[in-house]
């Protein structure tokens, strides 16, 4: 299995990676390669396999509904580069 | 052409936890900016998100009021898209298994129709932070203290055929979620937030029309006008011929139509996998049924039981039970008064009356159930009439003190002395002796009529203290001479 050069733009674009025309190319062929292997692997009988959501055979541990973290805002603003009244400041976004 | 409507809902109730869906911090509406942030929520490199066990309580909870299978194992899956108030890059949200799998609900409507509407699944995942687009000179600001904040998101079945039957079906789940007490069901806050997949097919045709959804509309009657809204442009479209355009729709109420967000195709592209900074939640049948055990009644159970139990009507019984703040609010003044329709007529009507007007909820009432009950009591026992308990009640709503005490300091008390009525009766046929000859001129039904003068005169004259059960007769026999 392969994919065309207009796929990999379109996955770059849902990463909001910025790709020049060699890259493309170069991701083209590693992505495609992949894709092969997976094509490949895809022969394997799975029937009655439950799919695998995690490597790890233990389950997830839980927390207590408990407030443990106290307000540090100064500490986190102090690593934005602009911030006001609180807030994280971005460039403007309207959807 | 005959259009049906088909409609499915997604309803995000935020759980009333006190932590965060993945951290410690403090969940609470109205605080400071980004005071309720950890590195988590952040989404800083290298912090990992813990569960929060009171969340999966909730959802286990939910799953049985809806008569769901529970997922035994459930996974959590990152939902990925780029957006400033996402810091992560993705949203922790669950897809193959999720908490609560296939259930449903019998919703009634005003008319007495019920109709079964299926819950696909109900699914945990974090909240967003919040963008605010204004004043910034250009920019946004990001306000991160909702992230991380638990959400069951629950998606039901198009199986809803009018903007009644949807609005019906949300004014249930709202009841479940607060009855359950897992979810503070304040609209106007954002807990509970509804999008609408809407489509239109001609009557008759299996297959279904193109949808589209409206986002986030958050009051019951938002939710109505917007359906009707978008009922009538897709109608508008397909009449004439065109075609509808799958995309996301914004309901505006101030203008009251929906507008183009942005087209689905473009947006839908969220690459879900399997969050590996999760482990999956395997539950076990203990546990589960443990959680059955502690369900509260539901509305539905408690409005047959109020039937059953206080003989009330269908109607009575649902709109008591509709909350579970009146519900309670009601049987703990009735345990006093022992008169159920007495009871539910006040709650109903002046109580509810005056919490409307006031804008507040019941649970906010400055009258509490207790005071409520005695005032209804000394209606019961005839000390006043409902006229004065009207007054009675709007003084106690002011805080003047208890029912018996502002009967007491205002001298309210009925008069039920007939020696006294009979003598207030003769002062006013005295000084009404025209009336009182037109009226022994005139036949039955005239009278009938007219006696309302007599009535009001000596209410008047009693200062609405003559209680009407015993003035009524006394007054019609004093009448006839």
């Amino acid at each position: 299995m392969s994919i065309d050069k207009q796929d990999v733009q379109k996955i770059a674009h849902l990463a909001r990676l910025a790709l020049t025309e060699a890259d493309a190319e170069q991701y083209q062929q590693s992505l495609s390669s992949v894709l092969s292997l997976v094509e490949q692997m895809q022969s394997v009988n799975t029937d009655g396999i439950e799919p695998l959501s995690n490597p790890l055979e233990m389950t997830q541990r839980l927390r207590d509904d408990v407030v443990t973290e106290e307000n540090r805002r100064d500490d986190f603003l102090a690593n934005a580069p602009q911030t006001e009244a609180g807030l994280f400041l971005v460039p403007k976004v309207i959807d | 052409m005959n259009w049906e409507v088909v409609i499915g809902l997604e309803i995000h109730t935020q759980l009333s936890t006190k932590s965060k869906l993945f951290s410690g911090a403090a969940v609470g509406f109205g605080a400071e900016p980004n005071t309720q942030t950890t590195l988590v929520d952040l989404g800083m490199p290298g912090a990992l998100p813990v569960f929060n066990k009171e969340a999966l309580r909730m959802a286990v909870m939910f799953g049985h009021a809806i008569n769901a299978e529970i997922g035994m194992t459930s996974v959590f899956a990152r939902k990925n898209y780029f957006y400033p108030d996402l810091p992560k890059g993705y949203q922790t949200s669950q897809m193959d298994h999720p908490i609560v799998g296939k259930g449903y609900l019998d919703v009634t409507l005003d008319d007495g129709t019920t109709s079964r509407i299926g819950i696909t699944r109900a699914h945990l995942e974090e909240d967003a932070g919040k963008s605010l687009h204004e004043d910034f000179h250009g920019m946004t600001g990001i306000d991160l203290n909702r992230s991380s904040t638990p959400l069951l998101e629950i998606v039901s079945e198009p199986d809803i055929r009018s903007a009644k039957e949807a609005v019906a079906y949300v004014k249930m789940i709202h009841s479940i979620v607060t009855y359950l007490g897992i979810c503070d069901g304040n609209m106007a806050e954002g807990s509970m937030r509804c999008d609408i997949n809407l489509s239109l097919r001609p009557k008759g045709q299996e297959e279904y029309g193109t949808r589209t959804e409206i986002k986030n509309v958050n009051s019951f009657r938002f939710i109505e006008k917007a359906i009707y809204t978008e009922i009538e442009r897709q109608s508008d479209i397909l009449e004439d011929g065109g075609k509808i355009v799958q995309e996301t729709r914004l309901y505006d109420p101030e203008k009251n139509e929906t507008r183009s967000m942005r087209s689905k195709e473009d947006a839908n592209d969220y690459r879900y996998f399997p969050c590996p900074d999760l482990l999956p939640i395997e539950l076990t049948e203990d546990y589960v049924e443990e959680i059955r055990q502690t369900l509260p009644e539901l509305p539905s159970q408690k409005a047959v039981r109020f039937q059953s139990e206080y003989k009330l009507s269908e109607y009575d019984a649902n709109v008591l039970s509709s909350s579970r703040a009146m519900a309670d609010y009601f049987e703990t003044a009735n345990s006093q008064v022992k008169d159920a329709k007495l009871t539910a007529n006040w709650v109903m009507g002046e109580l509810s009356k005056t919490l409307n007007q006031e804008q507040l909820d019941i649970a906010q009432s400055t009258v509490s159930a207790e005071a409520f009950g005695e005032l209804l009591i000394r209606i019961k026992d005839n000390t006043i009439n409902g006229k004065t308990a009207k007054d009675v009640f709007q003084a106690m709503w002011l805080g003047e003190g208890s029912a018996d005490q502002i009967i007491d300091a205002k001298g309210l008390k009925q008069v039920t002395d007939t020696g006294a009525i009979e003598s207030m009766i003769q002062t006013i046929m005295d000084a009404n002796q025209a009336q009182v000859e037109q009226y022994r001129a005139a036949d039955e039904d005239k009278q009938k009529k007219m006696i309302g003068f007599f009535v009001g005169q000596v209410m008047k004259a009693s200062q609405g203290k003559a209680n009407p059960g015993i003035v009524n007769p006394i007054l019609a026999k004093m009448l006839k001479g």
